[in-house]
């Protein structure tokens, strides 16, 4: 679904993604992790053709390099680390904005269009808000609101930069729960760069370990969250233990470093 | 439960009031201060302006002839001048996410004045120069802002280009300030030029309006496309739009109706922060809705600063840009303060 080839970023003076490889099958979930500055989100954003960049893109079997704006849009659709939610937007206009890549330049939304959108909002329980404004909504309810904009768009491959920094632990599990079901439901390949080691390991299917801009471990969660490479590239002490469902969980430990 | 809501767009009943709005204050315009018209007459003799239709008003021609050639070309410019600032000021707002630009924002204040001063100095005699002259001045100098803010950043960010705008800005007032230091004696007509002035005539509205129609159109047209790019330059472009194309389309569609409009009416102020702020806190703040009711809230407004400018100190007269600001602020702050309770 998404391969990248020597994905290289360059930031001002520094390196910020080396050469990395990456493969993501159709319906597979793949977690990037990493200690801070790794380059999670400028990797995810090279993908999405929002940086310039070396190496190759390819989605979907076709080089990304040749796709218009709109063509790639249609097939990832993005969500930012901190989405900008225009205060006095509605609801509905907001998840709207995800047909953008469907209505010509200076045309306007088809009937079709408005159906997508309201069906996606009450897939997310969001019908009831589609005349509020984004302004008024609770942490919860905008991480959903801006779900329903990348579903909207329709696109077979989500990538979702930290799609629960903000939330509490209960919204975190509602917005991954989320993620997994309508993945399943729907066939969609997911891209996430996530902070929360267990929680990745939880719920994607694969891993990858960024450091310094290097792909340094992938894999199945058990394969990349082990005690020697975590305490390794976060410079962190930990423990690792095989959770209820068999996947790795892990623990601080006091006392280190 | 099926979502009910649909997209924003400006409501009829909105449009409607709007327009209604703006129809009293233009008769309430056209009506000031002629002696013995009434209100229905003035009514009456507006139909009868009107192609093919043909209404005895009961005036005669001589109030007739007041009304056609001195008050209807005046209360037709400060309409389409005060549509054309309120229009662009949203505009720019949406193109810089800022709730603080207007449409003098990027060099044409500047620049208009500074060709103005420019023409009223060279050439006194010429009164038709100054309008020419100033449309050229406003679009050389957004032009000037634009390529200098395209150049000395990162291709069509925003930060940069509002930088370039300052510095065009005062490089040009500092020109501006040095040329009519030559002619003190024209101090008097360059300072009544910058604080405004629709009362033009018929001549001056036939010079704006085929611009005010293109930029018009082009800007209404843009309405969806500034409600994508409100989620910012990256966002927009992950959703498929080239948003340094459309922050373009949208620039030069608003510079061209800021720059008709100081051409024919100098600098008049506070239109262009005041009127899509009221139309948002009112109605909504999809730029489908703000674009329009600020071209129709606008025209209204302006008109009816320029009945008080005509009024107040009769029979001299304000300079309307005192007006605007004199006014504007004091509503503009009653607004915040209601709608805020409102929202509360």
């Amino acid at each position: 679904m998404i391969e990248t080839r020597g994905l290289s970023v360059r930031l001002g003076e520094r390196e910020v993604v080396r050469d990395v490889g990456l493969r993501v099958r159709r319906g597979e979930w793949l977690a990037i992790i990493g200690p801070n500055g790794a380059g999670k989100s400028t990797l995810l954003k090279a993908v999405m053709g929002l940086v310039a960049h070396r190496g190759d893109v390819t989605l979907s079997g076709r080089p990304a390099a040749g796709l218009k704006p709109r063509e790639r849009a249609r097939l990832l659709a993005y969500a930012p680390q901190t989405p900008a939610l225009p205060p006095d937007m509605t609801v509905f206009d907001y998840a709207l904005l995800g047909r953008t890549p469907y209505i010509p330049y200076l045309g306007r939304e088809s009937r079709h269009d408005r159906d997508v959108t309201a069906s996606v909002l009450d897939r997310l329980d969001l019908g009831a808000l589609a005349a509020r404004p984004v302004g008024e909504l609770s942490g919860g309810e905008r991480q959903r609101v801006v779900l329903a904009r990348a579903l909207v768009q329709q696109a077979p491959v989500l990538l979702l930069d930290e799609p629960t920094t903000a939330l509490d632990l209960g919204h975190q599990q509602q917005v991954l729960e989320l993620v997994d079901r309508l993945r399943r439901a729907d066939g969609l390949t997911v891209v996430t760069t996530l902070h929360d080691l267990t929680v990745a390991g939880l719920y994607a299917d694969a891993l990858l370990l960024l450091a310094d801009g290097r792909a340094v471990a992938s894999g199945d969660p058990a394969q990349v969250l082990t005690e020697e490479l975590v305490g390794r590239h976060f410079d962190a002490h930990v423990k690792i233990e095989p959770g209820p469902d068999g996947r790795p969980v892990v623990l601080l430990v006091r006392g280190g470093s | 439960m099926a979502t009910q809501a649909g997209p924003s767009r400006a409501r009829p009943l909105w449009v409607a009031g709007a327009l209604g709005v703006l129809a009293a204050s233009m008769i309430a315009g056209l009506l000031d201060g002629a002696a013995d018209i009434s209100p229905w007459q003035v009514v009456l003799q507006a139909v009868d302006w009107l192609p093919f239709v043909h209404v005895d008003s009961g005036l005669a021609p001589v109030e007739q002839g007041l009304l056609y050639e001195l008050r209807l070309p005046r209360v037709l410019v400060a309409a389409v001048v005060g549509g054309l600032l309120a229009m662009a000021g949203a505009a720019y707002q949406g193109v810089f996410r800022n709730p603080l630009a207007d449409p003098y924002l990027l060099g044409a204040a500047a620049g208009a004045g500074l060709a103005a001063t420019v023409a009223i100095v060279a050439l006194p005699a010429v009164a038709q120069s100054i309008p020419v002259a100033a449309f050229i001045g406003a679009v050389g100098g957004v032009f000037l802002a634009y390529m200098l803010g395209n150049t000395a950043g990162r291709a069509g960010g925003t930060a940069t280009l509002v930088l370039a705008g300052v510095a065009v800005t005062s490089f040009l007032t500092a020109i501006q300030t040095f040329v009519q230091q030559f002619k003190v004696e024209e101090l008097q007509r360059i300072y009544s030029w910058i604080l405004g002035d629709v009362g033009g005539g018929w001549d001056q509205l036939w010079l704006v309006l085929p611009y005010a129609v293109v930029s018009t159109v082009l800007l209404l047209l843009h309405g969806r496309m500034l409600d994508v790019l409100s989620v910012g330059d990256e966002e927009a472009t992950s959703l498929g739009l080239r948003a340094a194309r459309v922050r373009f389309a949208v620039l030069l569609a608003a510079s061209l109706a800021t720059a008709a409009a100081v051409a024919v009416s100098g600098l008049i102020g506070f239109v262009g922060i005041v009127v899509p702020h009221v139309v948002r806190r009112l109605a909504g703040g999809s730029y489908r809705i703000v674009l329009p009711l600020s071209l129709i809230g606008g025209a209204a407004f302006l008109v009816l600063a320029d009945l008080v400018a005509r009024t107040v100190l009769a029979p001299a007269e304000l300079p309307i840009g005192v007006v605007t600001m004199f006014v504007g602020a004091p509503f503009f702050v009653a607004v915040l303060r209601m709608t805020r309770r409102a929202v509360a």
